[in-house]
Parts: structure tokens; sequence; C-alpha cells
């Protein structure tokens, strides 16, 4: 069976700054993997290139054996995504955007299906207000109930829960832990919360100057590099990279 | 996955628009309504001071209408496009199982609903206020409204492809374009009245075909049906052409990253 997703040898360069240079992973089913890494570090720029919107100068995306340049709406249509900069339009209503979206994503029995997300995420009192009017948090919620309509094999977090108050942001991982377990999805999550990634990831990715510098289990991953924490592993990794390197190697 | 979904999702997405906001309604009749009321006064007036036997009805409001008809198909497809400029759309769409030629085939069939009632309203106020018939073209009339809706589309197609290379602010270039066009278009004037050099570029658009062979019949005689072919075929090379240069323009986008930079332009 293969990889929910597998990238191999991705490489993107804009002009002479080389943002993701040459990395290769994989996400199984059922498998939540944070992409970790400073700002500029090349993660939105690898969730980009899973999303079709951007293209790799060179390197595969495979989502569930579907090679996404080659058969790009077959690929997408496993997939979805949040991001903390993608909002929906403000112009349209919560219901409206999903039936909207829901129709993109070919989705079967979609009044049933926007119903359950609306309550899923607590989103039936504002099935009718327009997105725009909604608070960060809310709107985050109805990017997830997006993200969700079409029971992604695949599913993209960028921050997701960066607007969100704790109370909420545990309810959101909980959420998507779930959902990952119930239904055999893969997730990749980025965050600059290592609290939440600790909780939520089975494994990590630190990623630098486009390049995985360390992999492995984010309970376990501190300790190995003989750090405390994962926020003191990540502020390593960010303050000098170098020497992370070639601790590792 | 059925090809026509997503391509229902562009509709509805807009039918929801319009519904909800009597302001994007508005501009598809007021504009349209107002020209046909102006130049149906100037051509009663002009009937009433001008030597006997002169058509202006049919020769002057019956440019006016066939213009604003191609005028309102180009903007409809540019509209449909600008409001996933507007919301900040782009990463959403883009990332979704949705082909270009969807895509663009729901930016189509919008400009085609907004643009037939735009038409529909433009023909009962010339008819009953003016006395303009357009059976008076005879079976031209749908000839020349397919090449106004072909050429109107690829206008279209080409100023989204502008807006989405140039960035947002490239709007205010796609508006004006049919103005533009019209003194070339020959709307009002035979294509003689031009200087060579006009004429010239008068016959690369398929309007001017339109305008000369309605000014034609206006004028008792007819219309080369061989003319017209050329009104059409230029207008379908200006279509293929309007899809190539979008997908060109898509793929640049991919590639610089130009498509998640729209989006991000949230952040800032």
């Amino acid at each position: 069976m293969p990889e929910t997703l597998s990238i191999r040898q991705l490489r993107k360069s804009y002009g002479n700054k080389t943002a993701v240079d040459g990395i290769s992973f994989d996400v199984g089913p059922n498998e939540i993997v944070g992409l970790l890494g400073p700002n500029g570090a090349g993660k939105t720029t690898t969730i980009n290139m899973v999303l079709g919107v951007l293209e790799p100068d060179s390197g595969a995306i495979h989502i569930e054996g579907i090679d996404l340049a080659a058969h790009r709406s077959l690929a997408l249509g496993r997939t979805n995504f949040a991001a903390v900069y993608a909002p929906l339009p403000g112009n349209l209503t919560v219901a409206q955007n999903l039936r909207v979206f829901g129709l993109l994503y070919g989705v079967r029995g979609l009044t049933e299906r926007v119903s359950a997300l609306l309550e899923q995420f607590d989103l039936e009192p504002f099935r009718d207000t327009k997105c725009g009017v909604l608070s960060s948090g809310e709107q985050t919620r109805v990017a997830l109930a997006k993200a969700m309509l079409n029971q992604p094999r695949l599913l993209l977090l960028d921050e997701p829960t960066a607007s969100l108050d704790p109370s909420a942001a545990r309810d959101v991982r909980a959420r998507i832990r779930r959902f990952a377990t119930e239904w055999g999805v893969g997730v990749l999550w980025t965050s600059h919360n290592m609290y939440e990634v600790q909780e939520v990831c089975d494994r990590v990715l630190f990623l630098s100057r486009g390049r995985i510098l360390l992999e492995g289990n984010p309970k376990t991953l501190p300790a190995e590099h003989g750090l405390q924490t994962l926020e003191d592993l990540f502020v390593a990794v960010a303050r000098e990279p170098l020497s992370v390197e070639q601790a590792r190697s | 996955m059925n090809r026509w979904r997503p391509i229902a999702a562009i509709l509805l997405r807009h039918f929801y628009l319009v519904r909800g906001s009597p302001a994007r309604l508005l501009p598809m009749f007021a504009w349209v309504t107002v020209d046909i009321l102006l130049w149906g006064f100037i051509t009663r007036y002009l009937s009433a001071v001008a030597a006997p036997g002169l058509r202006f009805v049919p020769s002057l409001l019956g440019a006016v209408l066939l213009w604003d008809f191609f005028t309102r198909v180009m903007h409809g497809v540019a509209t449909a496009f600008f409001e996933d400029v507007w919301a900040r759309n782009f990463l959403n769409i883009f990332a979704a199982p949705l082909s270009i030629p969807q895509y663009l085939t729901g930016l189509v069939l919008i400009s085609v609903a907004t643009s037939l009632m735009a038409l529909a309203v433009m023909l009962v106020l010339a008819g009953l206020v003016f006395g303009l018939s357009v059976f008076a073209y005879g079976a031209m009339l749908a000839a020349f409204l397919l090449v106004l809706f072909l050429f109107g589309i690829a206008l279209g197609i080409i100023g989204c492809a502008l807006v989405l290379r140039l960035g947002p602010p490239a709007e205010w270039m796609v508006w004006p374009i049919p103005a533009i066009l019209s003194p070339f278009a020959a709307v009002f004037y035979p294509v003689s009245t031009l200087p060579r050099w006009m004429q010239a570029v008068s016959r690369l658009l398929p309007p001017s075909y339109v305008f000369e062979g309605m000014r034609a019949i206006v004028a008792g005689g007819t219309v080369s049906g061989g003319t017209l072919l050329i009104g059409a075929a230029l207008a379908l090379g200006c279509i293929l052409l309007a899809c190539w240069l979008f997908t060109r323009v898509y793929r640049h986008a991919v590639r610089s990253g130009l498509i998640a930079r729209y989006s991000a332009e949230t952040l800032s």
C-alpha cells in the first residue's frame, strides 16, 4: 500500500535563494507529522508544492501513489488543507462556503455532509453568517470544516490553531487526532507551538534553510540531543543549524 | 469525479454573491439602461432634425445595444474572476481539484447568464420606449450576437490573464478595454471613415465586421456571409489565443509562487 504522502528530492529556488533543498519524506496513513522550523525554513513552500499551487524545480510528490505533476486533479481530490493565511471568502456565509467548496471537491451527499460538519465544529449558530464577520477563531473552525469536507486522505494544516484560544486549540487538536485515527488520514502539520506539536504529532521533521536537519519522535527527540524540551531543540535548530547538523552526522 | 461539479461550484458561488448583494445586481442593468436611454433620446432628436429617410434608431441605437452586449460579456467574465481576486481566494480555489478549463468554463457561463439578462433589459427598453425592432436585422442578428459574444469572452479571459500576471492593481487596465477598442471597431461609422492605419487595426477586430454588416442591412443591402465568417473566425482565433495566454500566465504563476503570494497578501 502506498504512503499517503511521498516526497522525493523536492527542490525549489527563487532566483538565487534556495527555499527547499532536496528534501525527502513520507507521511503514512493515520500518522500526524509535524513540519517544524524557523520562519523562512521552507515549511509553507513545501506545503504549497504539495497543494499544487507551486511547481517544484525538481523532485516528485505522490499522494496515495498518484503523481501530483501528472494527475493533479486526481491527487488534489484526495487532499485538503487549512492555513491561517487562506481564510474562506468573507462575502459568503459559512454554509454557502461549505457548499461551494463541497462541489469543488466533488463531495457526494453534500447537504448531509455540510450539516454534519456544522454540528461537528459547533458552527450551526453561524450557518447563515458571512465568514468575514466571524472572529478569527470561528474562521479557523470554518476553514477546518472545509478541510474535512471531502474526507481527505491527506490533510495539510499550516498553523491551524494559531488564532485559537487554548481551550479551542485543544479541542481542535483532539478532533484532528480523532479524524486521523478514525479515517486513517495522514496529516502534515506545521506549528510554532512546541507543546502542541509534542501532544499531537507522531513524528516531527525539523527544517532549516530548506533542508531536513532532524527527524524523530517529538517526545524523545530533545533528550536524544541532550536538550530538555522540544522548544529548546527548536531554538537550537533555529540559531545554529550547522552545529545541529554536525552533531547529527 | 464528475467534471461538471467544479464548474457548478463556480456558478453557485457567483449566484450566492449576486443574490446576497444588490450592489452586484444593479450594475448588470444600470449602465445598459442609462446607455439605451441616453442614445435613445439622441436618436430621437437626430431623427427629428435630420433629413427624412435616415434611420438613426436601427443604426445608432442598434449599434449601442450590440456594443453594450459585447461589453457586458467581457465584463461578465472579468467580474467573475475578480471576485476571487477581491476575496483573496486564489489559494483555496487553485488548491482544489479544479482544472483551468473548468475554471474558465465557469467564468464563461457566468458571463452568459449576466450578459443575457442585460441583453433582455436592453431589448425591452429599446423596443418599448424607442421602437427599435431587432427583427430589422433578420436572421443575421444571431450571427452578430455570436461574434460579439465570442470576442467578449476572449477579451474577458485576456483581462483575467493580465490581472493574474500583473496583480490586483492591473484591474484598472481591464475595465476600459472596450472603450479603447471602440474607435477601431467602427461602432457608429463605416470603417472607410478611418485613416488607413486605423482601418488595418479595424480589420483585425471581429466587431468591425458586425457593425459593417449591421449598417449594410439598415441601408437596405445584404451582408456577405463570407465577411461575417471572417469576423467569427477572428473571434474564435482570439478565444484560442486568450485561453493559451491564460494557461501560460497561470503556469508562470504556479512556477513563480504568485498564486500563493496572492493569498499571502491577506497577511499584510
